[in-house]
């Protein structure tokens, strides 16, 4: 092997890791990078909350791992394949592993709130099906049995732009996880709920996730939020990784050098 | 200093220059009616009998020739319906192809944009009745060369707008489906279309009322519909049964427009 470093697990025959990020950067405009050389390694399990202030790359970062984004340089291993380099149909198929979770939840309004949910099942189901709204039995069951473990369960035939915004980021964390994905992605899913909401939402997200047994990454602006339900914190600060590790031992010195000053702590 | 404070707030709209500017553009079009009028040739003789022509025209056309609307009119009222619904409905297929490479968020690649604007344009450019005249030249005169004509007049219109809609669609359900691993036709089907759907049939209905309308008169060159009857009644000075056929055009085109107001209520 050449690149022993690149995932040595995969080497010793075991299960490639999750997710390997691998010296990534992106730049919007060039010369003005918005993520320098960042390394970070998902494990199979354990919910991951990304810190950091605004702008300073978390949701690029997020973004770039299932490549809504396209990263400028560098290595995204997902199970030990290379996303950045995949084609069209290879990016496509590791897409339906990696389920997403958004800010504004991203519904189609128009549509029903099962048919949202099964809208997570596109990327199995031939297009002509999908027309023809004709998704396989154990799809549509997977739906209902899904959408009452959310407590949307009398819901079903509701238009999505008729749901309260807690109800609607449920409806988009059902569809995320009607992908049967192997890892979960979260873009500030919480941002535009109050906080009882955005705990509820947070809860969720841990159960799905445990129930899947898969790894969760969450960015976050709210620092009490994700820490309360982080397994493991990334700080993040110019483009750049400037803590990673347990919540607990987050101090304030670190949280200053995130953020910058002093005097809003 | 007193001076120059009190020209410094005097107030003008315009500058010297933009003042200079609207008193030539004013001249030219002075200028541009003038010539247009000398040029149209008005003759005052005409001019003057004109409301006497008006009187003595509408005494021709009442009473209208009821009789003759179940001889030659009923048929041609119908054709012209067809025309017009199934000249709509050939313009919504070829349109929806062509509005989405038109539109830029769907299509990106310039070049295939301005190929589908390029083909928007030249659609709408050309009129309905020149379209006729082209096609009743390819397939020879009737309903055929009708329905192409509207049809091909009609793509246009509806590709243009329904490219309008489709790129002021959300790009947040487009970037989920996306991320879900969905094929490129499932995102169009499940992430635009539901967004698009009641821009687009609202188009379609438009653009329908608009047709039945431009089918009535495609008949003068020969392309069907009722407007056959409406010349041959013209040609040979029947002037009641141009009244007739007139009126049905009329009670028609009320028709279509309540219609097309009462479905629009519906599906919005």
């Amino acid at each position: 092997m050449t690149l022993p470093e690149a995932d040595p697990q995969a080497a010793r025959g075991d299960p490639p890791r999750p997710l390997a990020i691998r010296g990534l950067c992106k730049s919007y405009t060039r010369g003005k990078p918005v993520l320098t050389e960042i390394d970070l390694d998902i494990e199979s399990r354990g919910f991951t909350v990304i810190i950091g202030p605004s702008g300073t790359g978390k949701s690029t970062l997020i973004r770039c791992i299932n490549r809504l984004v396209e990263p400028t340089s560098g290595q995204v291993l997902f199970e030990g394949r290379d996303v950045v380099r995949m084609g069209r149909t290879e990016l496509r198929h590791t897409r339906r592993r990696i389920g997403m979770v958004f800010q504004e939840y991203n519904l189609v309004e128009r549509l029903s709130v099962i048919e949202n949910l099964l809208c997570g099942r596109l990327g199995y189901v031939s297009p002509w099906r999908a027309w023809l709204r004709r998704f396989p039995q154990s799809d549509v069951e997977h739906a209902f049995t899904l959408l009452e473990a959310v407590g949307l369960g009398d819901l079903a035939y509701q238009r999505a732009d008729s749901l309260s915004g807690g109800q609607r980021q449920r409806v988009g964390i059902a569809r995320a996880v009607m992908q049967s994905p192997r890892l979960l992605l979260a873009d500030e899913p919480t941002s535009s709920l109050d906080p009882k909401t955005s705990v509820e939402i947070m809860e969720l997200m841990v159960n799905m996730a445990g129930e899947l047994e898969i790894p969760v990454i969450v960015n976050i602006h709210d620092v009490a939020l994700g820490r309360r339900f982080a397994d493991r914190v990334i700080g993040m600060s110019e483009g750049r990784i400037v803590y990673d590790g347990p919540p607990g031992d987050l101090t304030d010195a670190h949280l200053n050098s995130i953020y910058g000053g002093g005097g809003w702590l | 200093m007193s001076s120059t404070a009190s020209v410094q707030r005097r107030f003008q709209r315009f500058t010297p220059r933009q003042r200079f500017v609207r008193w030539v553009v004013l001249m030219l079009s002075v200028a541009a009616i003038t010539v247009s009028i000398r040029h149209v040739e008005v003759i005052p003789e005409f001019l003057y009998d004109a409301p006497e022509q008006l009187v003595d025209l509408l005494n021709r056309l009442w009473p209208p020739d009821l009789e003759y609307y179940p001889i030659a009119v009923h048929e041609a009222l119908l054709e012209t319906l067809h025309i017009a619904t199934l000249g709509t409905v050939l313009a919504l297929f070829l349109a929806v192809p062509v509005g989405l490479l038109a539109a830029r968020n769907v299509t990106r690649s310039t070049t295939l944009n301005w190929l589908a604007k390029l083909i928007l344009v030249s659609s709408r450019s050309v009129n309905s009745l020149v379209w006729a005249l082209l096609f009743v030249a390819v397939f020879g005169p009737g309903a055929m060369a009708g329905t192409l004509a509207i049809a091909f007049r009609s793509i246009g219109f509806v590709g243009k707008l329904f490219a309008e809609a489709v790129e002021e669609t959300q790009v947040g359900p487009i970037e989920a489906l996306r991320a879900t691993g969905a094929p490129r036709f499932s995102v169009l089907v499940k992430g635009y279309w539901p967004q698009v759907k009641p821009a687009f049939w609202s188009i379609a209905l438009f653009r329908w009322d608009i047709n039945v309308r431009e089918s009535a008169v495609l008949g003068l060159v020969g392309a069907g519909g009722i407007g056959v009857a409406l010349d041959a009644s013209l040609n040979l000075f029947y002037w009641d049964r141009v009244a007739t056929v007139l009126l049905s055009i009329f009670a028609v085109v009320i028709l279509a427009e309540l219609a097309v107001t009462q479905i629009r209520q519906r599906i919005i």
